[in-house]
């Protein structure tokens, strides 16, 4: 279920960030998409507004890739 | 003591992008005024602006650029990238591979820094609180984020500094590098002035201030030293310079360009923006360049005025002209480029210097644009019309920031 949220992070990642839709998929890290830690907490902010649901910091320190955040949401919105 | 020369420039202004196109627009005349439809859209009481040409940021610095970095530091990070590339530092890319960079340093001025982060990240806080606030705030905004930045994408590890002078700031920059280069600090200064401070924000309080002309057609708007002025027209742009000692140049092979003579810098001590009606601090600034240069009054045969079209400016300094320069002021030949581009701000010291290099090239003087009726209290030989060719060895390029902080640079030929 947390596959669901893979369009989501297309359309942000994409017209937020700038990264073509094509290199967007879970198994994609954000290091290899080029964002760094800065990126990763504005990524957050626009999650929530997208979503109402907040990552918080400590929650973060194991979202490596985009399939642990899309897990770490659909956790949270359950 | 030891020569430091010019080896390149970089420019992107409101009188055009890279040194040819951007002097061209200066000598032309043609000014660069227009009205600002993001100013119209937000109701400010001036809406006249002098941007540099359009141009996509994620497509020149890379992808993200728009978003990570603000509009002063692309401005920056583009007319750096022109000046390491024309004083043959760079390869392909901007990376300084000629030389070794951590020999290269980097100084810039700026007045305000990152105006557009905090015009709108102030309002998102407000708006969403504390916990939407955007962690590139910081970076962003931060005025030495154009120096950080330049650095990160030439490489260059030697000083990194940035000065505020207000709008003194990319002359002073210039200045404090070439003490670095004598003081043996680094090898190349990449040195130059940065501004892009055209917000709403900005725009309303410079207006509150009387600051800003009251004129809303862009063809007379900015008009230093005519009787008419009644203030400046905000601009942005960048302006970078490459210094390095002669000696250095000739070893590597660099053709030098210009040799800044002097250098002078001094504070009003007087009032928070406007300056004292005799220019008193100016002349200080004018007189210690000259000193520091050695030069006779009689060697200089042109000015590149600080010349804001301000009531203020524009007179007092034409006195602190006056003051130094004696009989020998009715052979000056001045000119403000700023009648084109507008007020640069933190950028125009060294946007400015750029042309009064160019002009020292081209022995030919970019008139002061819609200069109609000279003000009767202001006795220079002003250029307008059109450019004037003029014979001369050495120009003057001063700079006048709010704080009372005044610059002055002599320049000559290589």
């Amino acid at each position: 279920m947390s596959q669901d949220l893979l369009p989501l992070f297309v359309d942000v990642l994409t017209e937020e960030f700038g990264i073509p839709a094509e290199d967007v998929s879970a198994d994609a890290s954000f290091e290899s998409l080029g964002l760094d830690s800065l990126d990763v907490v504005e990524l957050t902010l626009v999650l929530e507004e997208r979503t109402g649901v907040k990552l918080e910091d400590e929650e973060l320190e194991h979202v490596r890739t985009v399939g642990d955040a899309m897990a770490k949401i659909a956790e949270k919105q359950a | 003591m030891t020569d430091i020369v010019v080896t390149g420039v970089g420019i992107i202004a409101p009188s055009g992008r890279g040194r040819e196109a951007a002097f061209a627009g200066v000598l032309s005349g043609r000014s660069a005024v227009a009205v600002d439809d993001e100013l119209v859209s937000m109701g400010t009481p001036v809406t006249l602006a002098c941007r540099v040409p359009a141009f996509n940021p994620d497509e020149e610095l890379g992808r993200g650029a728009s978003r990570r970095l603000d509009r002063f530091t692309h401005l920056g990070a583009i007319a750096a990238r022109e000046a390491v590339a024309h004083a043959g530092l760079s390869g392909d890319d901007e990376l300084i591979t000629a030389i070794n960079p951590d020999r290269v340093g980097i100084l810039m001025g700026s007045g305000i820094g990152g105006a557009e982060t905090w015009a709108e990240e102030y309002p998102r806080y407000l708006e969403k609180g504390p916990g939407r606030t955007s962690p590139m705030f910081i970076p962003r905004m931060l005025s030495n984020t154009a120096a950080g930045t330049i650095a990160i994408r030439t490489g260059a590890r030697g000083p990194n500094m940035t000065v505020n002078t207000a709008c003194a700031a990319g002359a002073s920059a210039i200045h404090v590098a070439r003490d670095l280069l004598r003081a043996g600090a680094a090898d190349v200064m990449i040195a130059g002035g940065v501004e892009a401070g055209i917000t709403g924000l900005s725009v309303s309080a410079f207006a509150q201030m009387g600051a800003l002309t009251k004129n809303p057609d862009p063809n007379t708007a900015s008009r230093p030293f005519d009787v008419d002025r009644d203030g400046f027209v905000i601009g942005e742009g960048a302006g970078v310079v490459i210094l390095e000692t002669r000696e250095h140049a000739l070893k590597r092979g660099a053709t030098p360009l210009a040799t800044l003579l002097g250098v002078g810098a001094s504070a009003d001590a007087f009032h928070a923006t406007a300056p004292p009606d005799d220019g008193g601090g100016a002349i200080l600034a004018i007189s210690r360049a000259i000193a520091d240069a050695g030069l006779d009054l009689s060697q200089i045969g042109h000015v590149n005025a600080h010349g804001t079209s301000t009531p203020l400016n524009d007179v007092a300094e034409s006195r602190a002209l006056r003051a130094v320069f004696g009989a020998h002021t009715d052979n000056l030949v001045v000119t403000s480029t700023k009648g084109v581009t507008g007020h640069t701000l933190g950028a125009a010291g060294a946007i400015e210097a750029i042309f009064a290099i160019e002009s020292l090239h081209a022995q030919s003087i970019p008139p002061t644009a819609n200069l109609i009726n000279q003000d009767p209290d202001i006795a220079l030989d002003v250029v307008s019309g059109t450019a004037r060719n003029h014979t001369f060895d050495v120009v003057l390029s001063t700079s006048m920031g709010f704080g009372g902080q005044n610059a002055a640079l002599l320049f000559t030929g290589a």
